[in-house]
């Protein structure tokens, strides 16, 4: 029965690892470099997810629940911050009928 | 009743400001509460002079509670002989004020006498206290009710007059701040009597001392003010509702020079005395010559007020006995005289709409009793004798002369003749000559009533201080002298059989 | 009982009456109370004057046991007064002429609204006068001296509607005030080299010391002395005595020519334990008393206003009190102060008499023939100018005869100074006869009106002052000298025999000359002043009066409120010390615009420093890890 044996070749962890650290910078370029607070707020989630994906895979290598526990924190959080950031954005849609960043900038002193 | 006195003082006008603050804003409401509650706290300061044991040393009616352990700040508060008159006088100031602002405060009452209480209690809190982070607490306090009134009272630029109030007197407590906490570090206490010995003692490196001294001066000397601080002074009397501006300048600074500056550290206060007298005795001419050129009559006020105001700082800076009485007595006059002058300027104002002198001219015949205290205000400003300005100014500048420097001296009282000058310029500029045509137009009542039992109280009390001034002196006397300056030089020279046995003012033994 | 305490105390009480009520009160009972004061004062200076007489008093009463004033360290200063033979001659005179001109006051201010108030101030002046002769120590004569020029202050501005008499009273305290700096330092030197202000300590004090002499003594005197020229009108502050006649006539009697001014006089008697011991000092006096009067008489030469001509003639008979002080004859110094306060008073209160008949006219010019319309003010006003002019036997021919005489004996500068006594003399009788000239003889040269005697309350005191006048200095130089030497010191005064007559004769013989002098040029019809004729340039310096008034002002006073304007307000407060304050508040607002920048409200740039920031903070963290360094000491790796 070799053939129905998978090969259990491990993904190295440091695999893991760089498509968080690349998916988190992913995240931080959109952030700063796209025009439209919809994509804005998607690389701010990709950002989340990234952070995510480096937890799990900590906690499979120290073998700790912690890690996981804590994605769920993470994912809570991401939820929230979701919703209350959409509704947000669309009152800022109907305020100024733009979403570009640059154009909201009623805050500056 | 001993042990409870001061702190039923200070917490009364307190009381007053939040009761104020709770009733709605209508008519005088906020006006008649804030009357009763300073001629109750007034009253209550009687009580001080009454029962104060002129033979014992030492601060009474004390209090002294652990308030925070960690800091240790305490409740400790009492009065001596320096502080019981000022408790008394702003304890006077109180119904003046209110009295004062009786008809010219109209709108926002509430908010006003609110305030006014709350600076009442920050007075009272400087005055009393003994612990200096609770000093400090009053100090800055004492800022802010000020600051706001100006803002929201002034007659033309408001705001910028208490910008420029509030940052003149603020930034110099920064480096108080840090002083103070730099002697707690040091020392562990905050507690003025211990830390009068301590530094005594001489456990604090004479360098750091050097500068601590300098960071309470400077904070001190913006306060009176001293020249060349004295920027705020003019702004702020043009723009101040009078019954502020008669208590911003002079006394809490000159208290807290002679206290904690000359009190807790004589020695460096004594090496920088040169200076001070200098810069006093500029400030008496200056402000006099400056006084003599306006054309706006509440800065001609801070002008005279900061030539008078030097003259006591000269005495604080004399080192001699009888200059510190004098200039403790004196601020006393000073206070009641500017009072009085204050009152009165404003009720010209509140007649005329105005406080330009070129459009006032002969009115004495239609106000003959304003212009009769006025003139009584003035020569009392002026030294005439019989009248209290005479007896401070002649202690300060009899002790100068002889424990100072003939000079300097002499300089000074070059004063007293401009500041007759000036003032029966004024005198003469309002009240005589031709009516001017807007006095013409805009024919006035004379005093009303109650002006007059504000200015006539005054005016006698400028009299009987004046005729009798030991009824006060003789507390005043009583004030401690700094540890180490036995050694100050009394008044009267080396020698003569009835002078007060000095010995030579050597560098003192660490 | 002599109830000293109540001389300054009864007047005091009338000003307080008066003051406070006298607007409601009828006239009658204002001048009553105003009357009252003075008269109780005066009865008991006199009660005591005649103890004194008929010896059952002993001369000095001194008072123990005074309340304290000031007591503060080791100064105390308490209100003792004194009672010795020079207080009580000069009581006599304040209080006696000051009784007369309050009588006549009433006749003379009956029409006048501030009537009240007027009567007001003059019992505040007597109080301040009694006050200040009466003073045991000089903290308290400075007390009354300081207050009559503030009663000076409010009688010379009692007109205060006009911008002149305003201006006037004001010159009046500040040039005062000027001499009561120099007298202030001379108070302080007293304290702090003798720790005592009180006279007969002082005095003590230096009997104890026959050594001292000079130095500190010198400060001291010439200190009192400046003050003195300041309240006795002597150069360089008489300025403020003619403008002083903005006052009403009353005033300008009792004030400026018989109390007030003399009170500069009195202190240098008063002190002259101090003088005697400085020669110097004694030499500035007579020097500053002769030139004053000498000056004083020139200016008073062409004057045209009656009242000026007196106020000038006040300052030039006080030139020769404080000769006579300088000469250390002060009994007869007193003696002058004690004539020239019944013939100057007389004087002016005939003039007042003479401008009330005239119907407010001041001016000489515009009078004339007045001699038969009001005989009883133009005999009386013969007698006091006959006395001034030294007319033999008269008040002031034993004064002023006195005080040459002195002068001649007191070495060379005294004979120069005495000199200068005697063509000032002559000036004076010059002027003082013009004066009578114009005003009472010639043609009338006012047509507009009908000149009538002043009533009997202003005729009465005219004649009493008249036979003083003329009377008052019978009982001679000599033994009033001996009746004030034991507060005055013992004094060899008048020199030897026939010495003294010559110049007694010389004495009168320039007053003879300034008569006639005087009758040549203006015992004629014409009108034109003789003196304007002759020299122009002259005439017109000495009616201007040297233009003192303008150089005071060119020089002192405008310059310091240029000074005061442009240098101390625009370049010092606003441009030095504003200038820095909003040096410091610009750094503070430039500090706070550039950081505004930061502020941009772009979210994009935002996000960029917070990423910048997150990632300089992630290098710090791990460095240590990548570069094997100690850490920061965070324990990262939870093994």
């Amino acid at each position: 029965m070799n053939s129905l044996h998978m090969v259990s070749h491990e993904v190295p962890l440091a695999w893991y690892l760089l498509l968080s650290a690349v998916l988190f910078c992913l995240g931080v370029v959109g952030f700063l470099i796209k025009r439209n607070l919809i994509t804005v707020f998607m690389s701010i989630e990709l950002m989340l997810n990234a952070v995510n994906l480096s937890f799990v895979t900590f906690a499979h290598q120290w073998h700790q629940v912690k890690g996981q526990i804590f994605v769920f924190f993470v994912m809570m959080v991401a939820a929230a911050e979701a919703a209350v950031g959409l509704a947000i954005i669309i009152a800022v849609f109907r305020a100024r009928a733009t979403l570009a960043v640059d154009r909201i900038d009623l805050m500056k002193l | 009743m001993d042990s409870s006195i001061l702190t039923l003082i200070l917490l009364l006008p307190l009381a007053g400001a939040v009761l104020a603050a709770l009733l709605p804003d209508r008519g005088k409401l906020a006006a008649w509460l804030a009357l009763i509650t300073t001629l109750a706290t007034f009253g209550l300061t009687l009580h001080l002079p009454a029962h104060f044991d002129a033979s014992q040393s030492g601060f009474q009616f004390a209090v002294n509670r652990q308030w925070i352990e960690n800091p240790a700040i305490y409740y400790h508060v009492g009065v001596d002989g320096l502080s019981l008159w000022l408790v008394v006088l702003v304890g006077l100031l109180g119904p003046v004020g209110v009295l004062a602002s009786w008809n010219s405060i109209t709108h926002r009452r509430k908010v006003f006498y609110s305030l006014f209480l709350i600076q009442q209690t920050a007075m009272y809190g400087v005055f009393i206290s003994l612990d200096l982070m609770l000093y400090y607490g009053f100090w800055e306090l004492s800022l802010v009710p000020m600051a706001i009134l100006i803002a929201m009272y002034g007659r033309r630029e408001g705001q910028r007059a208490a910008t420029k109030f509030f940052l003149f007197t603020f930034i110099p407590s920064a480096p108080l701040l840090v002083a103070i906490l730099y002697l707690y570090a040091r020392t562990g206490t905050f507690n003025f009597s211990e830390l009068r010995i301590l530094i005594a003692s001489g456990s604090l490196p004479s360098g750091a001392l050097f500068w601590i001294a300098l960071a309470f001066l400077f904070a001190f000397a913006v306060k009176v003010p001293v020249f060349p601080l004295h920027g705020w002074l003019a702004d702020t009397f043009g723009e101040a509702p009078v019954a502020m501006a008669m208590v911003v300048a002079g006394k809490l600074g000159l208290y807290s020079m002679l206290r904690f500056h000359v009190g807790l550290f004589p020695v460096q206060a004594h090496a920088i005395a040169p200076i001070l007298i200098a810069l006093a005795v500029i400030g008496i001419l200056y402000g006099a010559c400056l006084a003599l050129v306006q054309r706006d009559f509440w800065r001609f006020l801070a002008f005279a007020a900061l030539s008078h105001l030097s003259l006591i700082t000269l005495g604080v800076y004399g080192f001699t006995f009888t200059g510190w009485s004098g200039a403790t007595y004196q601020i006393l006059n000073n206070e009641l005289i500017d009072a009085a002058l204050f009152v009165l300027l404003g009720a010209l104002e509140i007649r005329y709409a105005t406080s330009q002198i070129a459009a006032y001219g002969g009115i004495a015949n239609r106000i003959p009793r304003l212009a009769t205290i006025f003139v009584v205000a003035s020569l009392a400003m002026i030294g005439l004798p019989l009248l209290n300005g005479f007896v401070g100014e002649f202690l300060i500048l009899s002790s100068t002369f002889a424990g100072v420097s003939h000079g300097w001296a002499i300089v000074a009282t070059l004063g007293e003749i401009l500041s007759a000058a000036y003032m029966l310029w004024l005198v003469q500029r309002i009240f005589y000559g031709q009516e001017s045509r807007m006095a013409a137009a805009a024919p006035a009542s004379d005093l009303q009533v109650g002006e007059q039992l504000v200015l006539w109280p005054l005016a006698v009390l400028m009299l009987v201080m004046g005729v009798s001034p030991n009824l006060w002196l003789r507390t005043i006397e009583t004030a401690p002298k700094p540890l180490q300056l036995q050694q100050a030089r009394s008044a009267t020279p080396v020698g003569q059989p009835d002078a007060i046995p000095v010995t030579n003012t050597g560098e003192v033994q660490r | 009982m002599l109830y000293l305490p109540l001389i300054p105390l009864a007047p005091f009480v009338g000003f307080l009456l008066n003051g406070s009520f006298g607007r409601r009160l009828p006239k009658a009972v204002v001048s009553g109370i105003a009357l009252v004061a003075p008269l109780i004062s005066f009865v008991i200076v006199l009660h005591a004057a005649l103890l004194v007489w008929s010896s059952s008093l002993t001369l000095p009463v001194i008072e123990q046991n005074a309340p304290s004033w000031i007591s503060v360290g080791a100064l105390h200063v308490d209100f003792g007064s004194v009672l010795d033979q020079l207080s009580l001659v000069m009581l006599l005179v304040v209080t006696g002429v000051g009784f007369i001109i309050h009588i006549y006051s009433v006749g003379y201010m009956h029409e006048d609204q501030g009537y009240w108030r007027y009567f007001a101030y003059l019992n505040l002046f007597l109080f301040f006068m009694t006050v200040l002769v009466q003073a045991g120590n000089a903290l308290m004569m400075f007390v009354g001296w300081e207050g009559v020029g503030l009663a000076s202050y409010l009688l010379i501005g009692f007109w205060f509607q006009k911008d002149s008499a305003a201006n006037a009273g004001k010159k009046a305290f500040i040039v005062n005030r000027i001499g009561d700096f120099g007298f202030l330092i001379g108070l302080f030197l007293l304290l702090a080299n003798f720790g005592t202000l009180t006279f007969t300590e002082i005095a003590a004090r230096l009997e104890a010391n026959p050594a001292m002499t000079g130095g500190i003594l010198t400060a001291i005197a010439l200190c009192l002395f400046v003050g003195a020229t300041g309240k006795s009108a002597q150069l360089p502050l008489y300025v403020w005595l003619p403008d002083a006649m903005e006052g009403p006539t009353p005033v300008s009697a009792l004030i400026h020519a018989a109390t007030m001014v003399t009170a500069g006089v009195y202190m240098v008697a008063r002190t002259h334990f101090i003088f005697d011991r400085s020669p110097l000092a004694l030499s500035v006096v007579a020097i500053v008393g002769a030139a004053t009067a000498l000056f004083a008489a020139t200016i008073g030469l062409v004057q045209t206003d009656i009242k000026r001509v007196l106020a000038y003639s006040t300052v030039s008979q006080l030139g020769y009190m404080f000769l006579g002080c300088g000469v250390a004859a002060y009994s007869a110094a007193i003696f002058h102060l004690m004539t020239h306060a019944f013939f100057k008073a007389l004087l002016f209160l005939a003039a007042g008499s003479v401008i009330h008949a005239v119907g407010g006219e001041q001016d000489m010019r515009r009078m004339g023939g007045l001699r038969t319309k009001i005989p009883v003010t133009f005999w009386t006003m013969t007698m006091a100018v006959l006395a001034i002019s030294g007319f033999p036997f008269m008040s002031a021919f034993f004064s002023k005869d006195a005080i040459l005489a002195a002068a001649f004996a007191s070495g060379s500068l005294g004979k120069v100074l005495w000199f200068v006594g005697l063509v000032t003399a002559a000036l004076t009788a010059f002027y003082m006869f013009r004066l009578w000239y114009l005003t009472f003889f010639g043609e009338t040269r006012n047509h507009d009106v009908h000149p009538h005697e002043s009533p009997w309350s202003m005729l009465g005191p005219l004649v009493i002052l008249a036979l003083l006048s003329v009377g008052g200095g019978w009982i001679g130089a000599g033994r009033f000298g001996a009746f004030l030497s034991p507060s005055l010191g013992v004094r060899t005064e008048e020199a030897a025999g026939s010495s003294e007559y010559l110049l007694m004769v010389l004495a009168v013989a320039a007053g003879a000359l300034g008569w006639y002098i005087a009758h040549r040029m203006y015992n004629r019809p014409s009108t034109a002043d003789g003196l304007a004729a002759t020299t122009p340039a002259g005439y017109d310096l000495l009616a201007n009066k040297y233009y003192v008034d303008e150089i005071y002002g060119s020089a002192i006073v405008k310059p310091l409120l240029a000074f005061s304007k442009y240098f101390l307000e625009w370049i010092v407060d606003v441009a030095i010390l504003g200038g820095l304050a909003w040096l410091l508040a610009g750094i503070a607002s430039l500090g706070g615009a550039i950081l505004q920048r930061w502020q941009s409200g772009n979210l994009r740039s935002y996000a960029a420093w917070l990423a910048l920031g997150a990632a300089i903070l992630l290098v710090f963290v791990l460095a240590p890890y990548v570069f094997g360094a100690s850490g920061i000491g965070l324990n990262l790796t939870g093994h």
